[in-house]
Formats: structure tokens, sequence, C-alpha cells
């Protein structure tokens, strides 16, 4: 049985799977960053996900068209990130408190919407996986690679394009400046309230895509509660990729790995109890939070609200 | 060489004269500033000058649109100016040097010029061509810098003038200078004022707050004076002197000389047995560190800046790891033990950077100035503070070392720069202490209280306490210590009695020679 588990068929699965979990991981993740680098620490992306996962999921449903679920999630995604700035941004709130607040907030409501709206567990039909002209014709990695759907090649084309703003744009200096001195940024006349409200706006929208990834793209359902812990996960991932949109590739794509081996090991029927298979991506979060600890430096300004003196 | 105007991205406009009039400022509590006049035109330096507290930093702030005045209007070359905030400022042609340093340590040199300001690829940086502009006009004024490099790898020195490029690449016509000098060293001080007199050959007008009064005398056209909020007068530099200014300041006469009349030498308080330690950059901080300090003695620790001296503070008091050595107190071999143990036993820091080391910003004068004592009675009992007794002996305090606070329920982070390093003072001076480390006690402070700290150091060498005097100002060092250590990358390059020493010879043993009899002997 164990030798199963190292046929390439398993292989080939694990990786292909590995890569579209990722997605999700990705979305948040990424969004997270930005704000981190701004200064501002987000608890409340898995409340953004969930209701994210539900807009698009409700949308899709009623609409037929899966678009207009992905702009849902997007526009409910914006408007949590308006209501979460507002509160860290201007009413200088306690951040990590709040998004714990933001959290709640959406676990609640996007269960009440599916009881009121939907009711019962109902699949759709979610995005088709785009056969790549060409790639992915490819034998073995036209498969793992260039069979997704549209959601999981968005999520890597992303990572770069986050990389590229941070790093090589005038938006991506006064993101760094801010959350390393927003003292020191003020001071040059850059409204640190402006750059903020854009990197929680901006990641609000990106954990709304995350959880759409889900509902319309990975799982095609919508269920109470059905993130169970991957926004939070995404927070993990930042700190993991020392707050860089690669070093949050490598980690989404270590944590999908790992989630895709446990779920092969229960379909295989590898005699582990499911619960502890289901716990491995967790304690490896753990496990290499705690190794990655204090190797690089968070933002200096993380989670500290800017107030301008009198 | 190029000119100024070939290199700056855009030019701004010209500041011929600068007017504030009727500025007030309140904050609760205080009449920071009380109707005050101000002027600054092209091609001077003006110096501001005023007791801790006096209220320079809030005029200037007001100036730079950090803070909004509460009457009071601004003219800039005749025309009214409303100054909201700092990219009014700018765009009007201002800029500022802070008190505290305003870069981001984590990028570098010009990543922190090129910050807020438009790029000539629009979204996209233009580092090449910023780091070009900055080399040209370090060029033009004779700064050397390295647009590569980090900021937390420059000294402080470097970071001023990092500051003061990202104003002048800004176009700042007027550029105000708050306390530049406090943390220099004599070397770049000259340096800074080379670039200041360069710039004011170049129509700029600058605006210069220190304590220092010989700096005043040597780089200011005009001086003016404040006191409590309001302006005393204004004087032409070269009408007035060192001590005029200083009674001026104060307000009544101010002695610039100390005696240190002499003294009973006790027993061994404090020693350091060949003591090793890191640094915070990996470098070696201390190798092999030898000293005693007696009671009743001042043991002076010169040396430039960056050359152990934070190290030497930080194995004492116990917030640095000893790799090798012993501290021993009193006989007591101390190396192991937690900086509360030391303190229990009669250790007494004045640390060198205040604002993080000696106070908890957001709490109270009160709660700061009984940080130390405050688990032991009368302070407390069974863990409950005596409210009573704590407000009786904040009030005395307050009092003896006159602390400008509103109220002892005042915000530490509240008060003015010099006021806060008074607070560490008193809490540290009046607990009897055995052993006194202070290191750069006076840097920040009005003559009045730099005068009043040094003589607290002798009061407490008089009560046979043992002091080591760790600083920077070797004017201070000479006024105060009975021996003076040298010290010269983490090594005591000699220690001398306080007796017919040379400057010189200082000055060689700081530079890290040894007189050449003595290298052979
Ligand atoms: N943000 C603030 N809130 C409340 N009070 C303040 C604030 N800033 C300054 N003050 C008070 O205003 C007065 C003037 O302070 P200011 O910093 O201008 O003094 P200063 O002349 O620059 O002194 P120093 O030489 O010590 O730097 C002080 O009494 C100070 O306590
Ligand atoms: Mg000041």
């Amino acid at each position: 049985m164990i030798t199963k588990l190292f046929s390439s068929t398993v292989i080939l699965g694990i990786l292909a799977s590995g890569i579209r979990l990722a997605t999700p991981y990705l979305y948040a993740a990424i969004g997270e960053t930005f704000g981190q680098r701004s200064g501002v620490l987000n608890l409340g992306v898995e409340g953004q996900m969930l209701l994210g996962a539900f807009a698009a999921f409700y949308v899709s449903w009623r609409t037929g068209n899966l678009w207009l679920g992905l702009l849902a999630a997007i526009i409910v995604g914006a408007v949590m990130g308006l209501a979460m700035a507002f509160v860290t941004v201007n009413l200088h709130a306690e951040q990590g408190i709040s998004g714990i607040g933001f959290y709640l907030f959406g676990l609640g409501m996007s269960d009440l919407l599916f009881q009121k709206l939907v009711g019962t567990v109902k699949t759709i039909q979610g995005f088709p996986a785009l056969h790549i002209p060409v790639l992915s014709d490819i034998p073995v990695l036209g498969e793992v690679f260039f069979s997704h759907n549209i959601l999981v090649y968005g999520a890597y084309a992303l990572v770069p394009i986050a990389w590229f703003v941070l790093n090589k744009t005038t938006l991506g200096l006064k993101i760094r400046s801010i959350g390393e001195n927003p003292q020191a940024a003020d001071s040059l006349g850059i409204s640190v309230a402006a750059v903020r409200y854009y990197t929680i706006i901006q990641g609000g929208i990106l954990s709304g895509i995350a959880g759409a990834s889900l509902s319309i793209g990975l799982l095609n359902v919508f269920q109470q509660n059905m993130t169970s812990g991957l926004g939070f996960i995404a927070v993990a991932l930042v700190y993991f990729g020392a707050w860089r949109p690669l070093g949050v590739l490598g980690g989404a794509l270590l944590f999908s790995m790992v989630n895709a081996f446990q779920l092969w090991l229960q379909v295989l029927g590898v005699p582990i109890p499911s619960d502890l298979a289901v716990m491995l991506p967790y304690v490896l979060t753990i496990l290499v939070l705690v190794a990655a600890a204090s190797k690089v430096r968070a933002p200096s300004a993380l989670a500290k609200p800017f107030e301008r003196e009198a | 060489m190029s000119h100024k105007q070939d290199v700056l991205p855009s030019a701004r406009a010209h500041i011929e004269t600068v007017e504030m009039r009727g500025i007030t400022k309140r904050f609760p509590g205080v009449l920071a500033n009380d109707h005050v006049d101000f002027d600054v035109h092209a091609g001077e330096v003006h110096a501001l000058l005023g007791e801790n507290g006096a209220g320079k930093s809030t005029l200037m702030k007001i100036l730079y649109g950090l803070y909004q005045p509460d009457e009071g209007e601004i003219y800039i070359n005749g025309q009214p100016v409303t100054i909201h905030s700092p990219s009014d400022a700018i765009r009007l042609g201002i800029g500022m040097i802070h008190q505290h340093f305003m870069l981001v340590e984590t990028m570098t040199v010009a990543e922190n010029v090129a910050l807020g300001l438009p790029s000539s690829r629009g979204f996209l940086t233009d580092l090449d061509v910023v780091s070009q502009r900055i080399l040209a006009l370090a060029d033009i004024y004779g700064l050397k810098i390295d647009p590569n490099a980090y900021i937390w790898q420059l000294s402080v020195g470097q970071q001023q003038r990092v500051e003061i490029i990202k104003a002048l690449y800004r176009g700042a016509s007027l550029l105000i200078l708050d306390e530049p000098t406090a943390v220099l060293t004599p070397q770049e001080v000259d340096e800074l004022f080379a670039i200041m007199r360069q710039m004011t050959q170049d129509g700029h007008a600058l605006i210069f707050i220190s304590h220092k009064l010989h700096e005043v005398i040597e780089i200011s056209d005009r001086v003016t004076v404040l006191r409590d909020g309001r302006k005393i007068g204004t004087r032409p530099t070269s009408e007035t002197t060192k001590s005029a200014l200083a009674n001026w300041m104060v307000g009544r006469e101010v002695a610039l000389t100390l005696d240190r009349e002499p003294v009973e030498v006790g027993d061994v308080r404090l020693a350091l047995e060949n003591v090793h330690c890191g640094s915070d950059r990996g470098t070696p901080g201390l190798r092999g560190v030898s000293l005693e300090v007696r009671g009743g003695e001042i043991l002076g620790i010169a040396g430039v800046s960056g050359n152990g001296q934070r190290e030497l503070a930080e194995v004492i008091t116990g917030l640095r790891e000893v790799t090798e050595g012993k501290v021993i107190l009193e006989g007591e071999d101390i190396t192991a033990l937690l900086p509360g143990e030391r303190t229990d036993r009669g250790l007494s820091y004045i640390p060198e950077e205040r604002m993080k080391d000696g106070i908890i910003q957001d709490f109270t004068v009160a709660e700061n100035l009984i940080l130390r004592e405050h688990h032991k009675p009368p302070f407390s009992y069974r863990g409950f503070l005596n409210q009573r007794f704590i407000s009786q002996h904040s009030a005395e305090l307050i009092r003896a070392f006159r602390i400008k606070t509103p109220s002892q329920k005042t915000l530490a982070k509240n008060l003015s720069g010099g006021n806060i390093q008074k607070i560490v003072l008193a809490r540290e001076l009046a607990r009897h202490p055995r052993v006194i480390i202070a290191a750069q006690p006076t840097r920040g402070l009005d003559i009045g209280a730099t005068e009043y700290v040094r003589e607290q150091l002798l009061e407490q060498r008089r009560q046979g306490v043992a002091v080591m005097l760790i600083s920077e100002d070797l004017d201070e060092i000479l006024a105060l210590s009975d021996r003076i250590a040298v010290i010269y990358e983490g090594q005591i390059m000699d220690i001398l009695p306080n007796e017919n020493v040379s400057v010189e010879r200082l000055g060689l043993l700081m530079a890290g020679v040894r007189e050449p009899a003595e290298a052979q002997a």
C-alpha cells in the first residue's frame, strides 16, 4: 500500500492537485503581504474569504454567470476591506482584535445568508479547466501544469506582479516605507492613510477572489465555514515567506503539496487516522513558523496605528 | 563643477524671506508658543536658542506643517501662506532636518531620497537616475555619500547627510536644522558647518537650533532667544558673546565653569576584569577591558562615538552578555546577574538613548519617576501602589530637578527632549545609588540643565558615590573627571589622571595612537 504512494500516477496527482490547492493561499497571502508591508495586520482574511466565497457562489448559482460571481466576490471583498481600513486607519483600532471581529462577522454572515438564500448544499459548475494550447499537450507536464482553471493561472501570475509592484514601482516604495517608518513617510508628504486604505482594500479584494477560487473554482459548492482556517494559514504564510511574494509562493506550494499528500493518503486508504492526516498541514504551519521565527525582521510598524501628533 | 539648477529635477520657488507673525500654539496645559514673531532670509543662518521646552521645535514644526498654529500667520516673500502639511511645506521650498531623524533604516539612501517624489518613469521607480543626481548634488556640497548604502549601515553623521540631501533634492530653499549637532562628533560638526556655509553662499536660508553656544557664535548671523514660549529678542550674532547669550537665555547669571573640589577617594566600587563582549554588528564590541572606579571619584570615558562606549555601559548594567571576563560590584561578581538585580544592589544607569531605554513614553511623568523602585516600600505594599506617597515623591523630584511639565499625570512623551532627560536623571539620582553609569548625560540639554546635571554628578561624587561618565564631549570629560580612560575600538588605550592632560594627547589616544615613547616602553 505504501509503495502505491510512490507510483508515478500518485506523485503526478499530488503535484497537480498541490498546484491547484495553492490557489486560495496565494490570493489571500499576497493580499496580506501588501497589507503587512504597509504596516497593517489583517486577521480578518478568513472572514473576507468566506463572504467572497458565498457571494461568488450565490451570484453564479442565480445568474449562471461565473464572471458575475467573481465580480460579486471582488465587490464584497472591497467593501469588507473598506470597513477594515476605516476601523484601523481612522479609528486607530487594535488591528489584531478588529481583524478577529471581521473574521467572526464573515463567518456568521456568510452562514446566515447561506441559510436564508440557499438553504441546502448545492453544487454548481465552476470555472472549467483551461487547457493551454500546445503546452497542455506535453506528456505528463501538460497535465500537471497546464490543465487548470483560469483562477489557478491568475494566482500564479499574481506572484511576479506583486514582486514587481513592491520592488520596482513608486507605489511599492511608499508601501514599504510606511510599513517601516510611517513618520518618515509622513514628513515627506506621503499620505499614510491613503496608502493603507489602498493596501487594505486590495487585500480584501484578493481575499474575496481567494474565497471565489474555492466556491466556483476548486470545490464548486458553498458550505458553512468552508475555508476551515485557510485564511489564517494564509496570514502565517506571509510570515513564513518573510513578507516577500516569492517566499509566499514557496510556502503556499509547500502547504498545498502536504495537503494534497494527505488527501491522497486518505484516498488510497493508507491506515492513518484521517484526523491525524488532516492535522498534518496545520502542524507543519507551526513547525515551519517556529523554524522561520527571528530569521527575518517583520516590518517595524506592523500592527501599529499611525497618528501625527496634535 | 556642475550647478545646482542643472542637477535638480525641478526648480522650486526661491525663498527670499519667511516671516512668522504672532504664532501661538497651545498644548493641554502648556502654552508652547506665545505670539512669537520670527523671520529668516536668504543667505543667512538664523539661530534659535532657548532652554529645554522653550518652544523651539514646536515653532519649527508649525513652519513645516506638522502642527497647526492656534493663532498667527506665515508669509513667504511677503505673501501670506497656509501650511497644512509637510507636502505644502515642501512645495513652498521648506525642508527640515528633525531632532530625531526621519529615515527608513531598511531602505537605501537612494530609496529614501526618492520616496514620495514623482519618478521620471511614471509609476516605475528611477533609482538609477536618483542616484546620479544624489552624486551630483553631493559633489556640489562636498558631501560624501553612497546612494546604494542601506541607512542602517551608516553612521549618525552620514545619516544626517542623507537628511540634508533629501531636503536639497526636493529643492528646499529654506532648511530648518533642529539640533543637528547634538549627536555629531566635533569633526562631523565641522563638516556640517562647511556644508551650511556653502548653502548660504548659494542663497539658501537656514534656521539652526543648538544648545551649544560656541556653535551658535561660530555659524549664525542672527540669534533669536525664546523663553517659556515667548520671544525675548533677536540680535546680530556679531554683537553678542557666549556668556551674554547664556544669561539672556536663562534670565540669570550662569556659571560656565565648575569647581571640582578635592574629595577623599574610597574603596573600589566597580571593577571590570578583562571584559569581552560582542556588538550589534557582529564585530567585537569590547576586547579585554579592565578598569576600576572608586567611591568619590568620577572616571571619564573619552572616545569617538562607536568605539565601544555603548557596549561598556551595557555590560555593566546587564543589558549585554559578557563573553569573557568579570564585572564586579563592591566585591561581588555580578557578571551573571540580571539588570534588575544589579539595580537592587545600587547601580544606577542614565542611558544614552533616553527615548528608547530611559523612559516608557506612554507612562506618566510620575510613573516614569518610580519605575526603578515601584515594587518596594514605601512605593508599594504587597503589590499595591501607594499613590499618595508616589505623588508626593514625584512632586518633590519635579521641583528639585526643575522638570517642566504641566502635571505629574502628563505622558512622558509629550515633554521636550531636555525634560525627558531630567526625568531619567531625577529617578536615577534620587535613589541613593552606590555606582552611577552616566552615558552622554547632558546631550540635548540646555545650558542651565547641563550645569545642573554636572553639579549633581559632582554632588554624588562628594557623597562618595562611584561615577562612570561616558561622554563624547571632551570639555565635559575634562571638567568633571578625576581620571580619564580613553576607549578605542573596544580597548582602553590608557587611563590618565586629570591633571595637566593635554587635549592633543587625548585626541591622539582617541584616534588610536599611543605616544611613541610609551609604545617603546
Ligand atoms: N505633542 C505635544 N503634546 C503636548 N505637549 C507638547 C507636545 N509637543 C511639545 N509639547 C510641550 O510644548 C513645550 C515646548 O516643547 P518643544 O519641543 O517645542 O521644546 P524645545 O524648545 O524644542 O525643547 P528642547 O530643547 O528640549 O528640544 C514643552 O513644554 C512640551 O512639553
Ligand atoms: Mg526640541
